[in-house]
This record gives structure tokens, sequence and C-alpha cells, in this order.
């Protein structure tokens, strides 16, 4: 990924954007003052493109494309230390979660492997009302190619028996999918076009 | 009596069920009622949070509504991921903008519904000095780290519980069964959460640090009430070592399960043999000689 060119910063400057995210996160992005106290504490800065603290810069800046195409939006886990210490009270976790929500809908999701797993995560609750962990490895390994993730841990779990070979289902089903359905729809209303099926198999790596 | 809904979720169907057995034992000696959620349903958790926020909480609101229907106003689960969803569906049912569209998709409002973790009911509605009254068998002699995790007590304005960055519920519980609980400077650091699937290194670096740590301060074994917490640390302690080089070897109980063990519950009961990695090691009866223990201690 190109870094951020910084003389460009006035030409690729989008002024919505900025309303965007803290219309979506509920959030007052431009409290942020640049003290540094969310990168500090964050656990995955080394992982990250940008460090939290110049996400929040460059959403103030307007920077559009460099932050909805940023590694970091993905590879938080939203843990909530950047929240708890945002001297401003902004909830930071929560803008980071509004951008990957907008990622999805600008199509511009940086770890797709990590989306597939939410994705297949999403399946197992839409098909069973419940996750089924055995079911939720396999199929999501297949997906992204890597078919022995964790099947180092099989044998022990076998032993334990903690591996369940069938899923729990939630008999009402039907309100499930219905939660599904008029969320998704929301959301179509919400972005102002079709927006990328939850689970589609787009995201194959 | 207490009567209390009981939202065990997703893992403690799976591979945390020792965390369910545990809870209902311990529940059930401190006479409180758990009532099971009828038909409950997944959260939702992060990937739902992910993808759309009503989605996240019209499917943890919909148990909300269950729970409410059942008569109970009180709702606890064990695990913390499932506690923020269900707090996020209270918020978002409280919230003028967003009510309506929560109303109409879950059928009914969820005020006045109050949701809180194990370790909450635990610590409050029972308390560690209960605890401490009932304990048959003593912990003493033993030195468990208290380890919370990220969402337990965070965001504060959400949790409604504890101190957001220096905790001690879950020190005050593990005291009250006569084992010492050291000061842990990473009680509430990230584990490296939903990563162990998709970035395994995350949870080698992250979660090594925490079985570093707590092995400096010459831990035990590590105290825990979140499942996912309870899996990278124990399950994959193995994946850990591989990475990280090193040969840790720190069990990783449930709050409940230190609890049933010191009222004196079987451990098979309580599940303990699910544990990966051994915790025979907190058997031991160190009762007596608590003395020379804190000569070792120094």
């Amino acid at each position: 990924m190109e870094r951020n060119n910084i003389l460009s910063v006035q030409q690729s400057r989008d002024s919505d954007f900025i309303r965007e995210v803290e219309e979506a996160s509920g959030q007052n992005v431009s409290k942020c003052y640049q003290c540094g106290n969310c990168m500090a504490s964050c656990v995955y800065t080394f992982a990250y493109d940008y460090p939290v603290t110049q996400i929040m810069r460059l959403i103030q800046l307007g920077q559009r494309d460099t932050v909805l195409s940023s590694r970091s939006i993905w590879l938080c886990a939203n843990c909530q230390a950047c929240t708890t210490r945002c001297p401003n009270n902004i909830d930071v976790a929560q803008v980071m979660e509004a951008l990957r929500i907008m990622t999805r809908q600008a199509d511009t999701v940086s770890q797709p492997d990590i989306q597939a797993f939410y994705d297949e995560f999403l399946r197992s609750v839409k098909t069973f009302g419940r996750v089924f962990e055995t079911g939720l490895l396999p199929v999501y390994n297949m997906r992204v190619k890597k078919p022995f993730t964790d099947f180092d841990l099989a044998p022990r779990l076998l032993k334990k028996g903690k591996i369940t070979f069938f899923p729990a289902l939630v008999k009402n089903r039907k309100k499930i999918a219905e939660i599904f359905e008029v969320t998704k729809r929301e959301c179509f209303s919400k972005a102002g076009k079709a927006r990328p099926e939850p689970l589609s198999s787009k995201t194959d790596t | 009596m207490k009567r209390v809904a009981y939202y065990k979720g997703c893992s403690l169907e799976g591979l945390a069920t020792e965390y369910d057995r545990s809870t209902r034992l311990v529940c059930e000696a401190f006479g409180i009622e758990l009532v099971e959620i009828h038909d409950w349903n997944c959260c939702g958790s992060s990937p739902a949070h992910s993808y759309d926020p009503l989605l996240s909480s019209a499917l943890a609101g919909r148990n909300l509504a269950i729970a409410a229907d059942q008569g109970c106003d009180v709702v606890m689960t064990p695990c913390p991921g499932c506690l923020k969803s269900l707090k996020g569906a209270q918020e978002t049912c409280e919230d003028p903008s967003k009510r309506k569209a929560f109303v109409d998709l879950v059928g009914r409002d969820v005020d006045g519904m109050k949701t809180i973790s194990l370790l909450q009911l635990l610590y409050e509605e029972v308390g560690p000095e209960a605890i401490k009254k009932a304990v048959k068998r003593p912990l003493s002699g033993h030195v468990l780290i208290p380890y919370y995790g990220c969402l337990l007590t965070r965001p504060a304005d959400r949790a409604k519980f504890d101190d957001p960055e220096n905790p001690i519920s879950l020190d005050r519980l593990i005291e009250a069964t006569g084992a010492t609980a050291p000061d842990f400077p990473f009680k509430t650091e990230c584990c490296g959460a939903t990563y162990g699937v998709t970035r395994n290194e995350f949870v080698g670096r992250l979660s090594g640090r925490i079985l570093d740590m707590a092995s400096q301060l010459g831990g035990e074994a590590i105290v825990v009430a979140c499942p996912l917490c309870q899996q990278n640390l124990d399950m994959r302690q193995d994946q850990i070592n591989k990475f990280a080089k090193r040969d840790f070897h720190l069990p990783v109980p449930y709050i409940s399960q230190v609890i049933g063990l010191s009222l004196g519950i079987s451990p098979k009961k309580l599940g303990l043999d699910k544990l990966c990695v051994s915790p025979d090691v907190l058997l031991e009866d160190r009762a007596g000689d608590e003395k020379r223990v804190q000569e070792q201690a120094g």
C-alpha cells in the first residue's frame, strides 16, 4: 500500500469524509488533539500501517482513500484501551468500528481473510441461530485456502471431548433470518447504494 | 433465592463447557437460581457489530426480550463478548433515534433490564465475605494471577462495573478462596482476542506477554472470566510456546472453577479435566504449610 503523500493532502481532501465518520460513529472526531494516548495504549500498533492517532488525524484531514484502505482498521481488535484512555472522551474504538463498516460499503476491506472469518461466523449464526465452532473453522479454512489452520489443536480437543459434531439449532430460526434480512435492507438505504452481500464469496483470496 | 436469567452464549456450549458447568454449580451453592433463556440465539459478537450495529443489537436484543418475557429483570452472562453485545442492545433500545427500529425488529422493548457478567454477580450479589465463610477447602499457599481481559470492565460507561484500568473484583474473589492474588500489571491487556484463527502470531505475541508476566510474578495459574482469553492462553499455549520459543506450563482455570474448588466441589464436576494445561497443581493441599510458602516468597 502506498503511504499518504503529505504534500498532496490538500488536493486529496474530502471534506464530507469527517462528517460521514462522525455521523456513523456518533463521535466528535474533531476533538482529537493528537496527544497519542490511543497509539501508546494500542497493543496492535506493531502490525498497523497507520497508528490509530494518525488514523484520527487523517480523518480530520478528509483523507478518505488512505483511511478506508488502511490495514489498521481491520487489525483493530476493539479491545477498548484507546477509548478508555482518550482525554477527550472520544470512543476511538467506535470510530474504528464505523470505519470497518464503511470499508465494507466502499468495498475496500484491506484484510479479506479476517472479513471472511467474520462472514463465516455470521453465516453460521444465520443458518443455525448459534455459532457452530466445529463447523466454522473448516469452512473458513477452505475459503482462505489454508486447510490446516489449527489442525494441531484437533487431537487434544477430541480427547477432551470439546469438539461437537452437530450444531445446536435455535427453534425460531425464522426470526433470526428476518433480523438478517431487515438489517441488510436498512443498510442498503443508509449507504445509498447496493451494499456487498455480507456472505458473498467475493473476498476469497 | 435470587432469580437471574442466564445467557450462556455459544462458547459455553462448545469449547468452554466447563465454564458453564462450574458457573451453574457455584451459583447453586450460593442460592442463585439461573433461568436459562428459552431458545436463546448467538449475540453476533464482533462480526455482527462490524457489519451493522442494528444487526448486533437485534440479535442480542432478542435474548433480552425473551428474558423479560420469562419474568426476569437481570440477565447474567459469563462471556464478556456477549456482555458487550447485550449491553449494546439495551443502549440501542433506550436511544430515541434507534428505538423504533429496535422494537420493530425484536418485537418489544427491553426497558429496565440489567445485564451483568458472572464476575459482577459473584462480586456484588454473593460477595467475597460470603465466599470466605463458605470455603471448605482453602487454596492457601497458591499464587493465582487475576486476569480480566479487555472487555469485562471496558468501556467504562457501558460496563458500569469495577475500574476500567485497575479492576479489583477478581483479585478479591481469588483472595476469598484463601489463595494469593499478586498485583498483575497486565490485568486488562488484550490477549489477541478473535485473532487466534486468522492471525495466530498476534496471539503468540500478546498472550505470550501475559504468560511471561504471570510466571515472572510466581503465578501457578492464571484465573480468567472470559472464554476467549481462556482459549488463547490455555488451548493455544503450545502454539504460543512455539512462537515465543518458551516453555510455559500455566493452567488457566475459570474463576467459577477456582471458587468451586474452594467450596469443596469435586474437580471432575467442575470440569477441571477439560483444561488443556493440567491444573493438578491447584489440587495440592497447602493450607497446612502456608507459613513455609510465605517464607519462600520472601
